[in-house]
């Protein structure tokens, strides 16, 4: 199985441990990732309060880059710029305006045939789902994970098409077929604070507390996540929290690749699981794998 | 919101046309059921949580809308754009009045915020992609805040988080598309 990939900014430099940790499980599974050359930034965060055509003309034209190198299908695993990218393929599908103007700036076709997908769409469907048992090396039943999903992957529904928006079960089958147990909780899609880490971390802090307090309630170990905003707010703003709100939280923050490589032998050494600023690797100590 | 006596005549109206045509969104259908306020995560913040924003919209007040930090304050989680029965893409109208402020050069209730937009925009046409560090670093000089998260910022820098140096090879890309852009804004 061969797919283009679209980083996006945060993989190459805060969010490389999911860039690391996707390649890894991908390279196991037999999924080969192409990365598209000279892949711009799609905007995703801070365009769309600007300009909404910029907000669209981003993604196209990356998604332009890939029938030139022979690619029908993109994987996406931020799900913030999955998102951008779903919803400017949508516009230029519904919209013949906005399509026209979002052709002539970036010089080329647009791309409606391009399959954009979340590795996680991959790995919950056949053929791979069902070899994922087969894989695993290390026992993680006694390990106990909140899926946070956050808001970007699911919404909008209509338009990601990647599950039901309230309550997806897509990560928790994921780790599920790894053996991780994962836990029934309400905040699945709640918002961390997302984009606003660095203009009103106020706010970040408040609403990734709710997260992390909700997932311990629930009897989580630790949180799964997709995105790599979500990993920076839950993980690095624990610090703040323990001064706002009394309490240090000290909940692992993994991206779900990285449970799954652990999951399937791949040393801690090469899924970046020392790159966290809260500490990810004791929950592995719990289960009798020390790190 | 406190209950005054608010002022509307004809031509107030016609701003739910403004937005529309900025966003491409219809908020006349908004049948004030709450759905929009009462899951959004930052209401709490709010002044105006979103479905007194959408009336206040509909009602043509321009100034109440203008003078609301609640466009400032969403966090574009699409929470309410999902959920809302009459299929109003809240969050769309909420970004299409940020745009509109930012054209007729109106102050934002919290500058911070359209500071972080446009430093990032501005990163993009440099570097085609986002270089966190110069991100922080720029951001840092327009609010002033340099103590912020300071120590945050330096425990990510000890786990090599950053990339030190950018890279510019896509900023060339970038420019072009947003110069054709403007180029159509004026037409
Ligand atoms: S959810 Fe939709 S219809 Fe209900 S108040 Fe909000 S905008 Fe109006
Ligand atoms: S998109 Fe904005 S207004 Fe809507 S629920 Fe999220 S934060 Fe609130």
């Amino acid at each position: 199985m061969k797919y283009g990939y679209y980083p996006g900014c945060s993989l190459h430099s805060t969010g490389q441990e999911f860039d690391r940790s996707l390649k890894a499980v991908c390279n196991t599974l037999g999924v080969e990732l192409v990365e598209l050359d000279k892949w711009v930034c799609c905007g995703a965060g801070a365009a769309h309060n600007l300009s909404q055509l910029m907000a669209i003309a981003l993604p196209m034209a990356n998604l332009a880059l890939l029938p030139e190198m022979g690619l029908e299908e993109v994987i996406i695993p931020c799900a913030s710029c999955f998102s951008r990218f779903k919803i400017a393929q949508h516009s230029i599908k519904t919209d013949k305006k906005i399509r026209r103007k979002v052709v002539d700036a970036i010089h080329k076709d647009c791309n409606d045939e391009a399959r954009v997908t979340h590795p996680l769409s991959i790995f919950s469907q056949e053929p791979l789902v069902s070899r994922i048992p087969d894989l695993v090396e290390r026992n993680l039943s006694g390990l106990k994970v909140a899926c946070y999903y956050g808001c970007l992957l699911t919404r909008p529904p209509k338009i990601t098409e990647f599950d039901v928006a309230e309550y997806p079960m897509t990560m928790d089958n994921v780790l599920r077929a790894t053996g991780v147990t994962t836990v029934d909780w309400p905040y699945k899609t709640i918002c961390c604070g997302a984009s606003f880490a660095l203009s009103k971390p106020d706010i970040v802090v408040k609403l990734s507390h709710d997260v992390i307090q909700e997932a311990k309630s629930a009897g989580a170990d630790a949180i799964a996540v997709a995105c790599p905003l979500c990993h920076a707010n839950l993980d690095t703003r624990q610090d703040d929290m323990a001064k706002q709100f009394g309490a240090h939280p000290r909940m692992p923050i993994l991206y779900f690749t990285q449970l799954m490589g652990y999951s399937f032998g791949i040393s801690p050494a090469e899924l970046y699981l020392h790159k966290h600023l809260t500490d990810a690797e004791r929950i592995f100590e719990k289960v009798g794998h020390a790190a | 919101m406190n209950e005054t006596a608010i002022q509307i005549n004809e031509n107030s109206v016609r701003f739910t046309d403004v937005v529309s045509a900025v966003g491409g969104v219809d908020v006349s259908y908004c049948y004030q059921c709450g759905k929009c306020a009462t899951g959004c995560p930052v209401a709490y913040e709010m002044d105006l949580v979103p479905t007194q924003l959408m009336h206040a919209i509909q009602l043509g007040l321009e100034d109440v809308v203008y003078n609301s930090k609640t466009m400032w304050l969403c966090a574009s989680c699409l929470m309410c754009t999902t959920r809302c029965p009459q299929d109003i893409d809240i969050a769309e109208a909420l970004s299409a009045i940020k745009i509109l402020m930012v054209r007729e050069q109106r102050k934002p209730r919290l500058p911070d915020v359209l500071k972080f937009n446009k430093i990032f925009l501005q990163n993009l046409n440099l570097f085609g992609r986002i270089y966190e560090l110069g991100m922080v670093g720029m951001l840092k000089l327009k609010t002033g805040k340099y103590t912020e998260d300071m120590a945050m910022g330096m425990k990510m820098l000890k786990k090599d988080k950053f990339n030190l140096l950018p890279r510019f090879e896509g900023g060339r890309v970038v420019r072009k598309i947003r110069k054709r852009l403007k180029k159509q804004e004026k037409k």
